[in-house]
This record gives C-alpha cells, structure tokens and sequence, in this order.
C-alpha cells in the first residue's frame, strides 16, 4: 500500500540577482498514517520552506519549482487553487513556531476556530462554537467557555499554542504539520505541549510532520527522521537507528553537539561554521564546505541516494565509498 | 560686515553647493552600503535622476549672474542689473504681447514680432518668452524645497533627537509643542505665518519650514528612542563616552537614511505648497505657481491662450513627478522593511 | 475607562491652551496691533484714527499680563476665543461669529461627501491594487499614484473646469444653492476634483497598510485553514488594517478643512474656506486667526475621537 503523503523531488525557488535560486532542493519522502516523522536541520536548511511547499503556502516571490506532493496518489501541485483550499484545513492542517503572532490579534480566538470549522463544514455558528468549547477542553485549556470570547493578546505563549492546535484539529485532518511547535516557548511550558500533541496523535491516529532544530523534541516524538542540511536532503532512518547510529557526518555532528549526550566536564562539540546562505551553496555535496570527512569528489557532484539498510537513506560519498568498499571486498 | 551685492552671495552659494555636493559624493562612494544603494537607485530610475539632475543643471546656470557684457542695442534690461546666464541665453526675446509658439506675427492684432519663429513656448501678455519665464522657475523651485529643508530638517534633527535622547522634561515639552503644532491645520498655519512675517521668498521658506518639521521630528524622536536602547549605545556609555560624541557617532549616522528619504519625499511637497501659496497672492516672484495663477484668467480669453499654463504645468509636474519617484525608490533603497515581504 | 477618557481630554484642553499662545505671538506680538491698523486703515492714516480704530477693536490694551494685570490683551484672548466671542472683522467691521455661522453649512455639504466619497473610492481601489501585489496590475496602479500625487490642486481645479466645465458643459463651472434639489449639481465638479486629487496619495498609502499586514502570520495561519483570498482580504486583513486608516482618515479632517479652502474658493462655495480666502486677501487678521482656532478645535476633538474609538477596532488597547 502506497504512504498517505508522498513528496518526490521537491524543488523550490526564489528569484536571486543570478537567476532563481533553490531553498529546498530534491527533496523526496514518505508519511505513513498515524506516523510521526521529524524534519531536522539548522535554520536556513529548507524545512520549514520544505512544509510550506506542501501546502503550496510558499511566500511571494517564491515558488514551487518541481516535483510533486501525493496525497492519496493525488497531485497536491497540480489542484486547482479552491480544491487546494479544501485540503488546507480539512486534510492537512499546519501549526507555527510563533503562537504570538499566528492568531489574528482583532478576534476573539474562538471565532478563529469556529471560522475554521465553518470553512469547511456546512454547521451553525452555536453547533461549531460548542465543538470549539470541547475542543479548548480536549487541549487543556482551562474554562474553555470564558476563554472562547478571550483576544489572543489575554492568553499565555503556551494557551495560544494550545488554540493553534485546537484550530488544526478542528476539522479532524489526516495529517497534522506542527513547525516548531514548541521552540517560542518556556522550556516547561514545551513539555507540555509535546506530551499533549504525543497524546492526541495516539488518540486520533493522525500523522504528524514534526518540524524542529530539536533533538530531544525528535527522541519525544518522532518514529522517523529525515535530516535536511542546506536545502537536501542528507539522511533518512528510524528514530532508534538514526539516534543511535548515525551515519552522515553532519547527523554525526549535530548528536555530538547535544548536551545530553555529552559526558559531565566534557567541552560540547560543534559543527565549525554556519549553514552558508542559499546563493553561496556549493556545487557539490552541500555540507563539504563544513565537513571533516570530505574528500576529492565531495566539492563537485552531488552525492546520490545510497540504501545501506532497508528503510534507511542516506546522501554521502563517504558512506558510499565504505559500501562501495565493502561490497568488493 | 562686509556688503555684498545679493548676485555675488548667489554665486557664493553656488559654489558652496557645488563643493558640497562633491563632498557628499565622495562619502558615498566610499562607504560601501551608501554606494551599493546609489547604484541600485541608479538601475531602478535613471531617467527620474537624469531629469532631476537637468532640473539642477538649469537651477544652477541661472544662479551664476555677473554685470555688463549687455549689447548696446538690447533695451529690455537695466544697464547696470546682474544677468545670470539663463539670462543672457534670451537676451532681446521680449516681444509687445502675445505670441504662439514658434509664430510670426502678435496673437492678437497680427502685427509683426521682432523675432519672428524664436519662442518655441510663445509669450505671455507682457510679452516675455515663456521658455525662459519655466527655465527660470527651476531655480526658484529648488530654492524653496532646498532652503526649506535645510530650516526644516536640522530643526526636526535638534529637537527630535534631543527628546529622544534625553527625555524627561525636555522630552515633554517637545512632545508638547509637536502635538500644538501638528494640531493647527498646516496651510492655515502656514497662511497665518507668512501673513505674520511679511511677504518675500525668506519667509515663504521659513513659514514652509516651521510647518513641515513637525513629521520629521516626531519620526526622528521615534528613532532615538529605538536606538537609545540599542546595546552598543549602552556599552560606549558605560565606556564613559560623552552624550555629545554618543549622538553624534551613534544615533545621528543610523538616522541619516531617514533624512535623505525625508527630504526627497518632503521636498516635492513643498513645491506643491508654494503654488497654492502664489495662488493666495502670498508666493515666491518667478515662481511657476505665479505663472499657472496668472495664467488662469488667460483660459477664458477668446481665442485661449494655453501655452502659458501648459508649460508652466508641465515643468511643475515633471519636477515633482520625478522627485517623487526617486523618493519612492530611495525609500524602497534605504528602508526595505516597511515593504518586503519575507520570504 | 473613565480615567483615560479625563487625561486624554486634559491633554487635549493642554493643547489648545498651547494653540491659542501660538496664536498670541503670531497675531499679537509679531504682527503688532499697530501693523494690523495701519494695514486696515492704509499707511498714511493718522494717529489719532488708528487709536480710535484699535479702541474699537479692542487692540488698545497693553499685550502681557504683567504689564495690566486685569486689562491685557493676553488674557482677554483667551477669554473670547474660549467664549466663543471672536469679536469684529478687521477689515469691514462685520461680526466674525455670525460669518462663520453662516459658513458651515456650505462648508460641511462639501468636505463630508468628500470624506465618504474618498473613502468609498480609495478603499476598494487600494484592496485591489494590495490583492494583486507584485504584478503588473500593482506595479501600474502605484505608478498611477505617483502620477496623480504630482499634479498640483490647483491644476486639478483648473483643469477640471476648462475641461468639464467650460468644454464638455456637464456641470457648472461655479456657484452654490441651498436648495437640496440643485445642490448636486453645483457640487459635482468640487467632489469630482477633490476626489481625484486627494485618491492617489490614499490609495499608495492604504496598499502600504494592506501589503504591511497581508505580510503577517496570522494571515499564513488563514490560508493554511483554507480561507479564501477574498476573505483574508476582507475579514483578516481589513479589520486590521482599520487602525492606521482611521488614523489617516481623521488626520484628513484638517486636510479637507484646508483643501476645501481651494475647493470652495475656485467653485463659488461661501463656507469657511471662502471666508478664509477673503480674509487673506483683506489682510484681515482677526478672522484668520478664529479660522486657525476653529480648525485647531475641530483637529484635536477629531484626534480625541479617534484615540478612543481605537478602543472599538483595536481589543489590545485597554484605557489604563
């Protein structure tokens, strides 16, 4: 059986002084029902540009390039744009990082959730506000009647966030893509908010796209990881192999660099160097400008897909060398 | 003191604007985000700044003026008056009264012209040519937006920072005086000033200044105030920097692309003031608002006379228009964030 | 609330006590109540007229506090223009307060359907232009903009009267008639010119206001619930845009009350803006300074107004 949402060879572009220039670049992968896979990287790696993709929700001047988006084995590129409408919302919904500034500060933010209810459900104002009422509950937001008359501006970081995940849910979508959910707020006010979207994923079986920089909020969450450098792809594995046996240098880098994992007295290891802006990628392997293990072809072509376990992908000459290597021997 | 004929300080204040031009040039081109921004400007509307830069040019030839060197047989100027070089361009061009353009014989009556086919823009009803009257409104322009601007800005600069900067009481009473000021309606205030002050091309500017300054005050306080807060300002006050030497390095250098937007935007709007102020018989002489306002009752004459309204019109529009349309760049240049939208 | 309501309003009496000074030093000290008689009565008018003339008008007090204590100019200043009691014309002797009276009328037939009218255009042109940012449409309607920003009032009237007026014969060139049957005809060809002239600086500033909040999350938050553009326009980005345009609107009152100036005078309106005409070209002091007051009154009540009716648009302001 073919996964709920399949993205092939995702290109997006903006335009540059020289001609477009790619942000998420190749991208393919699949999520399953009632799976949670996480999209990591660095900012300005491409994936939260990758989430907006799908929902065709990329901003002016920026577009999709090529590839394709399937739900269902249906087409999310090519829909005409009010088909495309009704699966926002309806089908796939989407969450931000910045609860502050998602929720439109002149309405009450129950209205907000009723206006996405009624926007794909033909129900009365009073039977949708008293759907959003149980929703608020179902959230964890305390007196849900009072609070559905409440401006955002009245409400904490993490009751918005809480809002923002009732409006997602409103409609009972399939998949659910949370962008940084929980990186604008209090490190206690976040676990919260991930043990609750941990519990409605298992109570309503929806699949979750994760986005985050996080990996803890991966190893909380997900049951698979893709990791994006520079707008690629580099590494595709579940959760435990990924975590536990990473295989691309950058995956390699970023489980070093995080402080739970590092012995007590230990000075934290870092990746030298930033994620270079879109315009200065290098041709080759992306990540051969910061990485320890390149070698002759890394700076030139780009590295193709390798499978070195079933479920697992990665994008590196090094990884394909020592296969390329074993499989002589 | 020493006297001055009023020709010999406009050739001095020429040259000081030239210098200072140059001056400003220079420091353009050596900072590099000044410089990429020029020549982005450049790329986005060569042709508004080379019509701008013609406007200039033609303001500039008529404020260079010297005595004599008038042919015997000319009787239309005062022996011994300072002629600019625009002037001198249309020496003996004045005719008895109307003419068309490019016409042989008077409009009305159809006696002959003394210089028959030599006013592409015709004449007005005193029969001087209205080529040279538009050229010499040019100059009279740049003088109203420029010399307002430099009453205007530096007034906005003083207290706008100061409140910003300072606070307290001082803060008060220029928010208190913005707010009495910005609450009397500007061309009444304006109308009252000059009514005040006496009529003259001085005080036209000063009354213009003293009405205009308020936005770019309460804009530059707004700043401060931003900047003030700004970590490095705090560290080179912890450093013991003297407030003066803070202001000056710190928070007047961040505001400088506001000012060039300021008086870019401010300065075709002042041109506009000017001609209702003509309008109200209270503007600058030779300006092209006295030219569209005498020109107004020639409109109802049988045969019309239009060309007098046309050409002043159209120098008018063609000025602010492409003021307004670098201002429009400059500000798109200088201050990308009111307009992006982030990718 | 209440409390609020009581500073902004003590603010707001603050500010026309400053406005009245102003007025003192422009009207009383740098143009000296002799410079005023002599202007009314003509320079060569011998003394003992013009110290009649100022006893008539009142001018024949000493100007500060400190020198007469009871009987100032200064105080007697504030005390008429705050009465309400402007006191007679400088140039023909008539009561200012009755003249006014008779001006508002006209004077509001005019700059309110110029208010609504500019609104009601400039709104929707400017969603418009807002909706389809970055084409060709947009690119051109702000160019559009630009264009008619450039174009002087004055030509603007004057144009339209040739062309309209005296060409085309639609509208009368001039005139005014209370009659309401009659009215619209004679305002047609003020609104019309008022409108144009005032649509392009709006429309590029409300596009500025739509683009700047089209640009902000909650409108990505809309589409991703699956909202049409129509209706983010419309529901998400209007109601928030309303609190700089409000302000823009009210900052218009003067505006209107000075544009009208023009307006009124070119089209034979006898409201306020005429009246203000007359007085310039009468140099007659006194009811250009109540013209000031007034405007400056009615500027500050319209900024009272709007700081408290951000309260209905805007649910993040609260009266503290």
């Amino acid at each position: 059986m073919s996964a709920l949402l399949e993205v092939r060879g995702l290109r997006t572009v903006f335009p540059g002084e020289s001609g477009p220039v790619p942000v998420v670049d190749d991208i393919a992968f699949d999520l399953d029902r009632s799976e949670v896979l996480a999209l990591v990287g660095e900012s300005g790696s491409g994936k939260s540009m990758t989430a907006l993709s799908i929902l065709r929700l990329v901003p002016k001047p920026g577009r999709v390039d090529a590839g394709a988006v399937a739900l269902e084995g249906e087409n999310l590129l090519d829909l005409p744009v009010t088909a495309m409408r009704r699966i926002r919302g309806r089908r796939i919904s989407m969450i931000f990082q910045e609860p502050m500034t998602c929720l439109n500060p002149v309405l009450p933010v129950g209205a907000q959730v009723v206006e996405a209810i009624q926007l794909h459900e033909a129900i009365s104002t009073v039977d949708a506000r008293a759907r959003t009422r149980d929703l608020f509950a179902e959230v964890g937001i305390p007196d849900p009647e009072a609070r559905l008359d409440a401006y955002p501006h009245q409400l904490s970081g993490g009751l918005k966030q809480r809002v923002m995940i009732a409006m997602a849910l409103s409609t009972r979508p399939e998949i659910l893509i949370a962008d940084e959910p929980t990186t604008a707020l209090d490190v206690t006010v976040q676990a919260q908010i991930l043990a609750l979207l941990r519990d409605l994923q298992r109570e309503r079986r929806m699949a979750i796209l994760l986005i985050t920089h996080d990996l803890g909020t991966v190893n909380e969450l997900a049951d698979r990881v893709a990791v994006m450098y520079a707008g690629r792809l580099v590494e595709v594995a579940e959760r435990r192999a990924l975590l536990s046996e990473p295989l691309h240098p950058y995956t390699r880098g970023l489980l070093r660099s995080m402080p739970a994992l590092a012995r007590p007295g230990e000075r934290l290891p870092e990746i030298p160097g930033v994620v270079p802006p879109p315009d200065q990628w290098p041709s080759g392997c992306r990540f051969s400008t910061r990485c320890a293990e390149r070698f002759e072809p890394c700076a030139d072509r780009v590295p193709s897909e390798t499978e070195p376990a079933p479920g697992r992908r990665v994008w590196c000459h090094d990884v394909e060398r020592r296969l390329d290597g074993g499989a002589g021997k | 003191m020493m006297d001055l004929e009023p020709h010999v300080i406009s050739n001095l204040v020429t040259g000081a604007l030239l210098v200072g031009i140059a001056l400003i040039a220079r420091s353009v081109r050596r900072q590099r985000l000044w410089r990429e921004a020029a020549t982005q400007l450049w790329r986005r509307r060569r042709i508004a700044i080379l019509v701008v830069g013609v406007y200039l040019a033609i303001g500039l030839l008529d404020s260079i003026a010297w005595k004599g060197g008038v042919p015997e047989d000319v009787v239309d100027v005062l022996p011994n008056a300072p002629l600019t070089l625009i002037d001198r361009a249309f020496l003996g061009s004045r005719e008895a009264s109307y003419s068309a353009p490019f016409a042989d014989v008077e409009f009305y009556g159809g006696d002959p012209l003394r210089n028959p086919g030599s006013h592409p823009l015709g004449t007005d009803i005193l029969g001087r040519d209205v080529l040279y009257l538009s050229l010499k409104g040019a100059r009279v322009a740049l003088l109203i937006g420029g010399l307002t601007s430099l009453i205007a800005i530096p007034l906005a600069l003083f207290f706008g920072v100061g409140a910003g900067y300072f606070g307290g009481r001082f803060d008060d009473g220029v928010f208190f005086l913005i707010s009495t000021l910005a609450s009397m309606p500007g061309l009444l205030l304006l109308i009252a000033l000059i009514m005040a002050m006496g009529r003259g091309t001085v005080s036209v500017c000063v009354a213009l200044g003293v009405t205009s300054w308020v936005g770019f005050c309460r804009l530059s306080r707004a700043e401060t105030l931003k900047l003030r807060e700004l970590d490095y300002v705090a560290a080179a006050r912890a450093l013991g920097v003297t407030e003066i030497r803070i202001v000056l390095r710190h928070i007047l250098p961040n505001l400088a692309h506001l000012i060039v937007i300021t008086f870019v935007l401010m300065f075709s709007g002042l041109v506009l003031s000017e001609v209702v102020l003509s309008w109200l018989g209270i503007g600058v002489d030779g300006s092209w608002g006295q030219m569209i306002d005498s020109a107004r009752n020639e409109l109802s004459r049988e045969p019309i006379i239009w060309w007098n309204i046309a050409a002043a019109g159209t120098a008018l529009f063609g000025l602010v228009l492409a003021v307004n349309s670098v201002g429009d760049a400059i500000r798109d240049v200088l201050d990308p964030r009111t307009l992006k939208e982030a990718p | 609330m209440g409390a609020y309501v009581l500073r902004r309003l003590s603010y707001g009496i603050g500010v026309v006590f400053g406005v009245l000074f102003l007025l003192f030093i422009l009207f009383f000290t740098v143009t000296k109540p002799d410079d005023i008689a002599r202007r009314a009565l003509g320079e060569k008018a011998p003394p003992e007229v013009i110290e009649q003339w100022k006893i008539n008008h009142g001018y024949d007090r000493p100007l500060w506090p400190w020198q007469d204590w009871d009987d100032n100019l200064l105080f007697d200043h504030y005390e008429r223009m705050l009465t309400f009691d402007f006191g007679l014309s400088d140039a023909d002797d008539s009561p200012i307060t009755e003249r006014i009276a008779s001006g508002v009328g006209p004077s509001l037939s005019l700059t309110v359907p110029l208010l609504v009218l500019g609104i009601l255009v400039a709104i929707p042109l400017s969603l418009l232009v807002a909706f389809f940012r970055e084409t060709y449409i947009d690119r051109m309607g702000v160019f559009l903009c630009v264009l008619a920003m450039s174009v002087s009032m004055l030509l603007y009237i004057i144009g339209a009267q040739f062309l309209i007026g005296k060409v085309l014969r639609w509208y009368p060139i001039s005139g005014f008639d209370s009659n309401l049957l009659m009215l619209p005809r004679f305002l047609a060809l003020p609104l019309i010119v008022g409108v144009l002239s005032g649509v392009g600086g709006d429309v590029r500033f409300y596009r500025t206001v739509f683009l700047e909040e089209s640009s902000r999350d909650f409108v990505r938050t809309a589409r991703a619930k699956g909202a049409s553009e129509a209706r983010i326009m419309t529901r998400h980005v209007l109601r928030n845009a309303m609190i700089p345009i409000l302000t823009n609107v009210v900052l218009a009152i003067p505006f209107l009350f000075t544009g009208a100036l023009l307006l009124e005078a070119f089209f034979g309106i006898p409201g306020l803006g005429s009246i203000t005409v007359d007085a310039i070209a009468a140099n007659d002091f006194s009811t250009l300074r109540t013209m000031v007051f007034i405007g400056s009154l009615l500027f500050i009540l319209g900024q009272i107004a709007t700081d408290l009716s951000y309260g209905l648009v805007d649910p993040r302001v609260r009266f503290e």
